[in-house]
């Protein structure tokens, strides 16, 4: 029995219990198995049609919502808007009731508007479950879930299931003004009991951070001397900046990125991570990139058996 | 209704007992046997056979794992979602292997389907048998078990609890 069950879509980590988090991360161990088996796909979603709906651009997102759905032997079909009718001036509206008409049974959508994902689950154009993969600068559920399987797996390794991120301090270097994984991660590690410290320029936060249950800091040295679990950087956002945030890069990377040095002065048993795609040089070094507290490519292989945990809760059981 | 009994702690472990020998039996042997018990109480049972295997033949090198079917059932669309069980397959793999699928109750054989088409994604084990503790019968698929505890005529309408005391606190079999 699932606890997704009832919920056709996932559109924000804000609206999942607890429990739900854990039951996603919980399958997700059951689908990471699967690929490192010889044959990496399981039949429980044949017949279904997944489409991959990206507005916006995206490597790893798309390729791992894809490898998710065929792993789970679902048909998919991937839409971006360069090439296709959205790029003449096609409305949300006739694009998602053209998925309709082909019989879409889940729609990844990834969309520059924030809401776009609440939009097309709640319109009533298109009866498929609606997955956000990432909304202007909302929410990336999907990736604040890999993260935190990310954690518990370095934290707790074979014993992972079950467990939640309780006494966790997590900090969160960035831009978070713009930054929708920011937004997806303090909610859901919240949620799991960990402790969340943004630590950014005061340009880069967002009004209103007041009332969200993180703490704040603008130093990165004395969050460094704090000793997090996890220190998370996130990627400068240029293309959504339109204002200035800050003087130079150069002067961005000596204040806010974490360099060599300020690596080595991180707890050994601290992970860094970052959701990609990396910014080498400005808001991380390469060694920092490369090192073995880098959990980089592991969060990119865990994000595959987070979107078959999503797909297989949404779309298996119940007549819909 | 009131459930009925019909296996005592030592029925069950007589019954798994001589399952153990007929399975030494009809492999000539423990060699190259992988018990993949199916998920809760199949897990269970598979454990405890090995177990009983070891004490009539030490060092035999008989392995234990655990096969979840959840993905491969015929009935995903139908029911409420199933959350799946960890499958564990021993280090040494199926291939070549004499597999005995352990599991609690035989009843329609769609689960046993499942189960065969889960190992056939993980390797091409040389024999594949089935052991199950209670056969309840009204098959609906071409399948029958090489290992039996206690056939059970039953109807459609009763239930069967299989209780195990390594999570339920007690062992036995009742129909209700």
């Amino acid at each position: 029995m699932s606890s997704l069950t009832g919920t056709a879509h996932l559109l924000s980590t804000k609206d999942l219990t607890r429990d739900a988090a854990i039951e996603i991360l919980d399958v997700a161990e059951d689908m990471a198995d699967v690929s490192t088996r010889e044959v990496k796909k399981l039949p429980a979603l044949r017949g279904k049609t997944v489409v991959n709906l990206f507005f916006e651009d995206s490597t790893r997102t798309r390729i791992s919502f894809e490898a998710a759905a065929k792993r789970l032997s679902a048909d998919v079909i991937s839409v971006s808007a360069k090439g296709s009718s959205v790029s003449k001036g096609e409305s949300l509206k006739d694009t998602s009731q053209t998925l309709a008409a082909i019989g879409a049974d889940a729609v990844v959508i990834r969309h520059g508007s924030s809401g776009a994902p609440r939009v097309l689950a709640q319109s009533g154009w298109i009866d498929a479950s609606v997955v956000n993969a990432g909304d202007g600068t909302h929410e990336h559920p999907t990736q604040a879930l890999l993260d935190a399987f990310t954690m518990r797996k370095r934290l707790h390794g074979a014993a992972s299931r079950g467990k939640d991120l309780d006494g966790v301090s997590v900090t969160i270097v960035g831009d978070v003004l713009h930054s929708r994984v920011a937004r997806s991660n303090a909610w859901l590690l919240t949620t799991l009991g960990a402790s969340v410290t943004f630590v950014a320029p005061a340009t880069l936060l967002p009004v209103g951070i007041g009332s969200w249950p993180v703490s704040v800091d603008y130093d990165l040295d004395s969050a460094i001397a704090a000793q997090p679990d996890v220190l998370m950087m996130l990627r400068i956002q240029s293309e959504r900046m339109h204002a200035a945030f800050f003087p130079t890069a150069r002067e961005y990377s000596r204040e806010w990125g974490l360099d060599d040095e300020r690596l080595a002065r991180l707890p050994a048993a601290s992970l860094v991570m970052h959701p990609g795609p990396m910014n080498r040089g400005l808001e991380i070094s390469a060694g920092a990139a490369d090192s073995p507290q880098s959990t980089v490519l592991e969060q990119v292989a865990n994000g595959v058996s987070i979107r078959m945990a999503v797909l297989y809760l949404l779309l298996s059981g119940g007549a819909t | 209704m009131t459930a009925r009994i019909v296996m005592q702690p030592s029925d069950i472990t007589r019954a798994l007992t001589r399952i153990s020998h007929e399975i030494l039996e009809s492999n000539r042997g423990s060699s190259d046997l992988v018990l993949l018990g199916i998920p809760t109480r199949g897990v269970i049972l598979a454990r405890r056979i090995a177990a009983i295997l070891e004490t009539i033949e030490p060092d035999s090198g008989v392995t234990v794992g655990a096969l979840d079917v959840t993905m491969y059932r015929d009935d995903l669309a139908r029911n409420v979602t199933r959350t799946p069980a960890p499958t564990e397959i021993p280090a040494g793999g199926v291939d070549g292997k004499t597999v005995v699928l352990v599991d609690d109750v035989l009843y329609s054989g769609r689960t046993i389907r499942a189960a065969l088409d889960a190992i056939n994604d993980i390797g091409r084990p040389r024999f594949v048998r089935l052991a199950a503790l209670v056969d309840r019968g009204h098959r609906e698929l071409p399948i029958r078990a090489d290992f039996v505890g206690k056939n059970l005529p039953t109807s459609t309408s009763e239930r069967i609890n299989v209780r195990l005391s390594e999570i339920d606190d007690t062992d036995e079999v009742a129909i209700a």
